[in-house]
C-alpha cells in the first residue's frame, strides 16, 4: 500500500495518486506547475474532484482555495464527471451561421439531456466551447477528441452509435 | 545515397484534414506505393494546409502539378495504380481550379512564390516534421545572418525600418515593441509567443504553426537576440494538439542541430524554447492574462503599466507577439525591410494571413497582400458567395466589426479601415447572405463574450448579461421601444471602462451592426412593448413579502 503521502488519510492510496505524485516529482515545484499538474490529474482522474484538489494543493504546497480558483476559472477543468464519451458541440460564429444550433437541438433530442448534461447511464456527457479552431468543417463537433465535421442533424444517431 | 525521387506526392495533414482521415491515406498510399516497388521513384511527403478547407483529404503530385481532392483510404489503390503505374491521372478526383502549389524542385518559382508569400510561403510544400527540408527552404538563413552579420541593434532597426505590425488584433508596430524590452536590464528575458487563438473563426495561427513550425522557432530566436532575451515560450492552446505536436517535434530537432540551446551557430546567442499549454480561457489571448496563466494562476488581466516589456512573466521583462508576427520576421532579416515594404499597403506593409469562412465557395486560409480589398478577397480567393448573396462580414473574429457591402472596396489594412473609422481584427473573415439576421448573429457574438467573460469587474459582467436579454429580445421581435440606444449607450460605457478589451470588445460588432443595418434591428422592436418599471416590480415584490 502507498504511503500516505498528503496526510488527507485512506483516500490518498489508489495507483491514480501514485501517478500523479511521480508528474509532480518529475517538474520543478512551485505556481508554474499547477496547470500542467492539473492537466495530468483530470487525464487520470477524469474530472477534478475536491479531493484530488486538495492532494494537488498539498503537492504543490500552495492554499487549496489558490486550486480552486484556478479549476473553476478555465474551461478545460471539470469538478463533476462526465459520461464515458464527451460530446461537445462548436457554437463558435462560424459554426453558428452553419447551423450549429440546430445540431444542438438534434443532441439534446436524442440525448434526452440539456446541454451541460449527463445521460443516466454516464454514456455520454454534452458541453459546448466556442471554437474548435476547425472552422472550415463547421459546423463541428468533437466527441473525446475525435472532431467530426459538416454534421447535421441526419448524421447525428450515426456519429453517436459509433460510441458505446 | 538513394536516387532522387522521380515524384512527390504531398499529402496535406492539417487540423482541418487529419480529423477526416489525412494520415490514414497518407500511410496508405506510401504502403501502396511500397507494395508497388516504386518506393525509390515516388516519395509521399506529409504537408501543411494547402489553404482548401473544403475539398476533403488532399494530395498534390509533383512535379505534375496535379491536385486530388476528396481522397480516401479506399481510393488509393485505384489512384496509385493509375497514376503511378500506368501514367493516367485520375480525371475524376483531380480539384478542378487554380492552385498556387510551387514546384519543389525548381528555385525560380521558389522565388516567384517567395513574393507572393512571406509567412506560408513553405506551408504545403514542405514536410513540417523535417528540419531539413525546412534548412533547404531558406530555414534559419535570417537566424545565421543576424547572428553573425548583425547586432542586436540591426536587427531592431531592421525591423523597425519594415514597418511591421503586430498582427495578433491591435497593430501595435513591432520594432518598436522590441526595442522598449531591449532597453530594460535584467538578469532574463522571455520571448512569449502567442498561440492561444481562442478568436472563434480564426485558425490561421494553427495553420502556420503546423505547416511551417521553423518559421516560428526562428521568429523567436530573432526576436530574443535582438532584445537580449535567453527563454522563449509558446503558448498553445489545449485543443491544438496537432500544434502542440509539430512544434515539439520541431524544438527538439532545431536542439539537435543547434539552432537552439547554448551558443546558437557558434555565437555566443543562447536561447531555448519551451510549450505551455492552455486550459480554455479566451480571455487569456490578452497578452498580461496569458503571463497570469503562465505562472499557474487564474487568467486574470494585469493592470497596465507596468507593461510586460518592464514587468511580465516572473516580474521579468517579456516580449509577446503574434504567432504570426514573429513568422513575418524571418523574411525581413533575409531580404531586408525594403523587400518588406515593397510589398502591401504603406502604412502597414506587407501580407496578411486569414482564415476565409461562411457563405463562399472556397472556404479556406490565404495569405494576401495588405493591399487587397474585401471584394478582390471575395471573388479572386473565395470564389463568390455560395449559396446566396453577399449582406454582411465580420472582418477579425468575433470581436470583429461587421461590415455592410460598401465597404467592399476598403483595402484591407489597419490604415485604410482607420479611415473608415474601422479596425482589422485577428485574421478571421467571415461572410455571410441574407439568410443570417443582424440580431441573432449580434446575439451568437455577445454569447461568446458572455460566455469568456472572466467576472473580474462590473460593467464586462453584468454588462454581458443585460446585452444577451437586449440581444435575444430583439432577435424575438419583442424589443422595448428605446432598446436599441439602450444597447449603444451600454457598449460605449462598456467601451470606456471595462478592465480590460474582452469587456471593450461588443462595440465593435454591435456599434458596427448598427451603422450599417440600424432598421433592420430596430425592426425587432415592439412598439407595443412596455419595459417593466423596476422600481414597481420591487416595490410589489416588498408588498409580497409583507
Ligand atoms: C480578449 C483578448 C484576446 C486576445 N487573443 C489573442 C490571441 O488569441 N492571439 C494573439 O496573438 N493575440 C491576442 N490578443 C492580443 C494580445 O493581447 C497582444 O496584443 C498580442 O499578442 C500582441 O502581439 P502582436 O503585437 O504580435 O500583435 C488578445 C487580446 C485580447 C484583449
Ligand atoms: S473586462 Fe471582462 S474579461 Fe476583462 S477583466 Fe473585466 S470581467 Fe474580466
Ligand atoms: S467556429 Fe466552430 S470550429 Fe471555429
Amino acid at each position: 500500500m502507498a504511503k500516505d503521502t498528503c496526510g488527507c488519510g485512506e483516500r490518498c492510496v489508489s495507483p491514480l495518486y501514485e501517478e500523479l505524485d511521480a508528474f509532480i516529482a518529475a517538474r520543478p515545484r512551485g505556481r508554474d506547475a499547477l496547470i500542467p499538474v492539473l492537466h495530468k490529474a483530470q487525464a487520470l482522474f477524469g474530472y477534478l474532484p475536491a479531493e484530488v484538489q486538495s492532494h494537488v494543493a498539498r503537492a504543490l504546497d500552495l492554499p487549496v482555495s489558490d486550486v480552486y480558483g484556478v479549476v473553476t476559472f478555465y474551461h478545460y477543468f471539470t469538478m463533476t464527471p462526465r459520461g464515458r464519451h464527451t460530446v461537445n458541440v462548436c457554437l463558435g460564429t462560424a459554426c453558428y451561421v452553419r447551423g450549429a444550433k440546430k445540431v444542438v437541438e438534434a443532441l439534446c433530442a436524442a440525448l434526452k439531456i440539456d446541454m451541460g448534461g449527463t445521460t443516466a447511464d454516464r454514456r455520454f456527457s454534452l458541453t459546448s466551447q466556442r471554437c474548435f479552431g476547425a472552422c472550415g468543417l463547421a459546423p463541428v463537433i468533437m466527441i473525446n477528441g475525435d472532431v467530426h465535421g459538416r454534421v447535421t442533424s441526419k448524421k447525428i444517431a450515426g456519429l453517436l452509435a459509433r460510441y458505446t | 545515397m538513394k536516387a532522387k525521387p522521380r515524384a512527390y506526392v504531398m499529402v496535406s495533414v492539417d487540423a482541418n484534414t487529419v480529423v477526416i482521415g489525412a494520415r490514414e491515406v497518407k500511410n496508405r498510399l506510401a504502403a501502396e506505393i511500397g507494395l508497388r516497388g516504386l518506393g525509390d521513384e515516388v516519395r509521399v511527403v506529409e504537408t501543411g494546409s494547402f489553404g482548401s478547407v473544403s475539398a476533403g483529404v488532399v494530395a498534390a503530385v509533383m512535379p505534375d502539378g496535379i491536385v486530388y481532392g476528396h481522397l480516401t483510404v479506399g481510393s488509393i489503390a485505384r489512384l496509385v495504380e493509375e497514376h503511378f503505374v500506368k501514367g493516367r491521372p485520375v480525371r475524376e478526383w483531380i480539384l478542378p481550379g487554380e492552385h498556387p502549389l510551387p514546384d519543389p524542385e525548381t528555385a525560380d518559382a521558389r522565388q516567384l512564390q517567395h513574393f507572393g508569400r512571406i509567412v506560408l510561403d513553405n506551408c504545403g510544400r514542405i514536410d513540417p516534421d523535417s528540419i531539413d527540408e525546412s534548412i533547404a527552404n531558406d530555414g534559419y538563413f535570417a537566424l545565421g545572418k543576424a547572428l553573425t552579420e548583425m547586432t542586436p541593434a540591426a536587427v531592431i532597426d531592421g525591423v523597425k525600418a519594415s514597418c511591421l505590425r503586430g498582427r495578433g488584433g491591435a497593430g501595435f508596430p513591432t520594432g518598436l515593441k522590441w526595442s522598449f524590452c531591449a532597453k530594460e536590464v535584467a538578469d532574463i528575458k522571455y520571448v512569449i509567443c502567442n498561440a492561444d487563438e481562442g478568436e472563434p473563426g480564426t485558425f490561421k495561427d494553427r495553420l502556420i504553426m503546423e505547416g511551417d513550425p521553423h518559421k516560428v522557432i526562428e521568429g523567436m530566436a530573432l526576436c530574443g537576440y535582438a532584445i537580449g532575451a535567453t527563454q522563449g515560450y509558446i503558448y498553445i492552446r489545449g485543443e491544438y494538439r496537432l500544434s502542440i505536436e509539430r512544434m515539439r517535434a520541431a524544438i527538439d530537432a532545431a536542439r539537435r542541430h543547434g539552432l537552439l540551446g547554448r551558443k546558437i551557430l557558434g555565437s555566443g546567442f543562447d536561447f531555448d524554447i519551451d510549450i505551455k499549454i492552455g486550459a480554455g480561457a479566451y480571455v487569456c489571448g490578452e497578452e498580461t492574462a496569458l503571463i497570469e496563466s503562465m505562472e499557474g494562476k487564474r487568467g486574470l488581466p494585469r493592470v497596465k503599466p507596468p507593461f510586460p516589456a518592464q514587468k511580465g512573466f516572473r516580474g521579468k521583462p517579456t516580449n509577446v507577439n503574434n504567432v504570426e508576427t514573429l513568422a513575418s520576421v524571418p523574411f525581413i532579416i533575409h531580404h531586408g525591410a525594403e523587400a518588406f515594404r515593397a510589398i502591401g499597403a504603406a502604412g502597414m506593409p506587407g501580407t496578411k494571413v486569414y482564415t476565409i469562412l461562411g457563405h463562399i465557395a472556397r472556404p479556406g486560409l490565404i495569405e494576401v497582400p495588405t493591399s487587397v480589398t474585401l471584394r478582390d478577397v471575395l471573388e479572386d480567393y473565395a470564389g463568390g458567395m455560395r449559396p446566396g448573396a453577399f449582406k454582411m462580414a465580420q472582418l477579425g473574429g468575433t470581436a470583429g466589426e461587421i461590415l455592410a457591402p460598401e465597404m467592399l472596396d476598403v483595402p484591407l489594412n489597419a490604415d485604410a479601415l482607420a479611415k473608415t473609422g474601422h479596425t482589422l481584427g485577428s485574421g478571421a473573415i467571415l461572410f455571410m447572405n441574407e439568410s443570417v439576421g443582424v440580431c441573432d448573429f449580434l446575439h451568437a457574438c455577445i454569447k461568446f463574450f458572455a460566455h469568456e467573460s472572466c467576472g473580474n469587474c462590473n460593467p464586462c459582467r453584468n454588462g454581458m448579461a443585460v446585452l444577451l436579454e437586449l440581444t435575444a429580445r430583439l432577435k424575438a421581435g419583442k424589443g422595448y421601444p428605446g432598446d436599441v440606444e439602450l444597447m449603444e449607450e451600454l457598449v460605449m460605457g462598456m467601451k470606456s471602462i471595462a478592465f480590460c478589451p474582452l469587456g471593450q470588445s461588443p462595440a465593435a460588432p454591435v456599434l458596427s451592426a448598427l451603422r450599417y443595418f440600424r432598421s433592420e434591428v430596430r425592426a425587432g422592436i415592439d412598439p407595443d412593448a412596455i419595459r417593466p418599471n423596476p422600481e414597481h416590480t420591487l416595490r410589489t415584490l416588498l408588498q409580497l413579502a409583507g
